[in-house]
């Protein structure tokens, strides 16, 4: 997947993250969280960030996060629909039949 | 008659019968009318200054306050302000607790006037400087009965005392309503603070509604009290007390609260002639409606309630339901109405509350519902320090009524947003697992395993029981493991157990650059 433009996903509310991707031509994928829950879950978060990008097949961007304690679900749910946002692509794979 | 002078010397033991010598004759008649005389001959000086140099207090002292202004409070502020503007140092305050109004301290505690502090709790930035080590002494914490225990058993002397009162005679009567028809402020009962007048040295009572003597009723005797200052501003009325406290519609909250009237229906403890105390947290309110119910359905009736009162058992009260209440502290306007009001409704002091040292009221209590910050696999209960490490709440009377009541019942949602609220080992001890007894959840119950006899019950009834190892893991499986608090050496906080001995520390947090 290839990043084109800016994109954002997520609100401020409790239990959410608001994620916003740029797209970068090198240099990996560079993460800066805030977090309310950042001691305890601050590293899981990342990593989840990281992780769904990874499986997106995107290499480099970078990523601003602010976390208000969502759990992993909402982690992953809110960076993929910045990174379709931020490629300019209709076509989620809703992973349905 | 006897010249009572002349042979005085010669009664048999004089010494061991009369410190005073012989009668002297009387003082001069006062002919004024009593009206005259309150107007002229009182306990009320002029400024808080002045009552501040007569009451001799000296740097290294210990002054105390009480929290019944909650959020409102402006005396401590006020005081404290005083003082510094005095010049006074190295002074030991010791609050019946503290808020997030009590900012303005940190700028009194850097500057070497408060040096050490003694209170139930502490919230909002205060809270925060002091967990990242604003203090060389650490804070000592007490619960609400041990701080009585403390106060009337002189581990804590309190040299000035400086009590708030919406009302108050010239001669130190108060009271925190007021019985007059005037709009004065009110915080109900003044519970927390009368150890405070009955055991300091001094006592200067701050009121901004000076009333005709005799205040009566009222909390705090003028034989207690030392001097009156009359002041515009001890409080914002709007941070003292909202109207009724206002039910939960969370379903979350009224699931917990369900579960939990059911487990208190089958524990045998809700019986005709019972006792309870309920915390003023969402679920506990809602857990004394779905009570409530049960006493209708059943023609059950409660000899008394105890504690922080509210609007709901006021109601309960006025509706027959409830045959008295002990109020130490009265959380809504609708419990300080009632206590102007209702005969039954007694005001109560910290000391016959929960002190340890008396058969105090928490050790007549059947069953008490209390909220938990995080509880732990040994059933130990926070309720001081959030899931961050930092401080930001408050004992109250949480150990005294777990200790006391035959049944205690914790209620917390399982998770809050992200944070699990049971967890192998809880931040601070407060409340010791062995005196807690069920742990409801939204997603099931836990019982102690001191307590087969009432989980035989719960089993029968059919209440969704689990280890308290498996909430913990339900927990963890849908927010994840949290990775450790860290902190550093420095202990900025002594929790102390109801009776005094300490049970836990609080350590300073350790932060990202």
């Amino acid at each position: 997947m290839k990043l084109v433009k800016t994109g954002t996903a997520g609100t401020m509310e409790s239990n959410d993250i608001m994620v916003t991707l740029e797209p970068k031509e090198t240099g990996g994928v560079q993460v800066a969280l805030s977090s309310s829950v950042m001691q305890q879950f601050g590293r899981q978060i990342e990593a989840v960030i990281r992780e769904t990008l990874t499986e997106l097949g995107v290499a480099h961007a970078v990523v601003d996060a602010v976390d208000k304690g969502a759990l992993d679900c909402t982690v992953r749910a809110r960076v993929n629909a910045a990174a379709y946002r931020a490629a300019d692509d209709q076509k989620y794979d809703w992973g349905t039949k | 008659m006897t010249d009572i002078k002349s042979i005085y010397a010669s009664i048999p033991h004089i010494d061991e019968i009369s410190q005073h010598g012989a009668f002297d004759g009387t003082k001069e008649k006062r002919m004024g009318t009593f009206v005259e005389r309150s107007a002229t001959q009182n306990k009320v000086v002029e400024s808080l200054e002045e009552a501040i140099r007569r009451s001799g207090l000296k740097d290294g002292m210990t002054i105390s306050f009480h929290h019944h202004f909650r959020n409102g409070d402006n005396v401590v502020n006020l005081v404290v302000g005083k003082l510094a503007e005095m010049g006074f140092r190295n002074l030991t305050m010791a609050a019946s607790s503290l808020s997030g109004v009590h900012a303005p301290l940190i700028e009194h505690i850097k500057s070497g006037v408060i040096t050490h502090i003694e209170t139930s709790g502490l919230r909002g930035e205060l809270a925060e400087q002091i967990s990242r080590g604003l203090m060389d002494f650490p804070v000592v914490f007490r619960s609400h009965g041990g701080r009585g225990a403390a106060i009337e058993s002189g581990d804590v002397p309190i040299d000035v005392a400086f009590l708030g009162a919406p009302s108050c005679d010239p001669y130190g009567n108060a009271n925190g309503y007021s019985r007059e028809e005037d709009q004065s402020i009110s915080c109900g009962s003044l519970g927390y603070a009368r150890p405070d007048a009955k055991y300091a040295d001094k006592v200067v009572i701050l009121t901004n509604n000076l009333v005709k003597f005799p205040n009566s009723p009222y909390a705090i005797p003028s034989s207690n009290v030392d001097y009156v200052v009359l002041t515009d501003n001890i409080g914002d009325p709007k941070g003292i007390m909202s109207g009724a406290t206002r039910f939960t519609t969370n379903p979350k909250e009224l699931l917990i609260a369900k579960t939990a009237a059911d487990v208190i229906h089958a524990s045998g403890y809700l019986y005709d002639g019972f006792s309870m105390q309920m915390g003023s947290g969402g679920a506990s309110l809602a857990t004394a409606r779905y009570i409530r119910q049960m006493m209708i359905e059943e023609g059950l009736q409660c000899r008394f309630a105890l504690g922080g009162i509210t609007g709901q058992i006021v109601s309960m009260h006025e509706e027959g339901l409830i045959d008295r209440i002990l109020d130490v502290q009265s959380f809504d306007l609708d419990a300080a109405e009632s206590l102007k009001r209702n005969r039954f409704h007694q005001q109560i002091d910290a000391c016959y509350y929960a002190s340890y040292l008396h058969e105090s009221a928490v050790n007549q209590l059947d069953f008490v519902v209390l909220s938990a910050l995080e509880i732990d696999v040994a059933f130990n209960i926070n309720v001081l320090t959030g899931s961050d490490g930092v401080i930001r709440g408050a004992i109250g009377g949480h150990p005294d009524t777990a200790d006391g009541a035959s049944l205690s019942v914790v209620v917390a949602p399982l998770t809050r947003g992200r944070i699990p609220s049971i967890v192998q080992k809880v931040n601070t001890i407060v409340t010791p697992g062995s005196t807690v007894d069920v742990i409801v959840t939204d997603q099931g119950v836990a019982v102690h395993p001191d307590r087969p006899d009432v989980e035989v019950k719960f089993r029968e009834a059919g209440i969704p029981l689990f280890t308290i190892q498996e909430l913990k893991e339900r927990a963890e499986s849908i927010v994840g493991k949290p990775d450790p608090i860290r902190y550093k050496e420095k202990i900025v906080g002594v929790v102390m157990y109801r009776n005094n001995t300490v049970i836990d520390v609080v350590r300073q947090i350790e932060e990202d650059e």
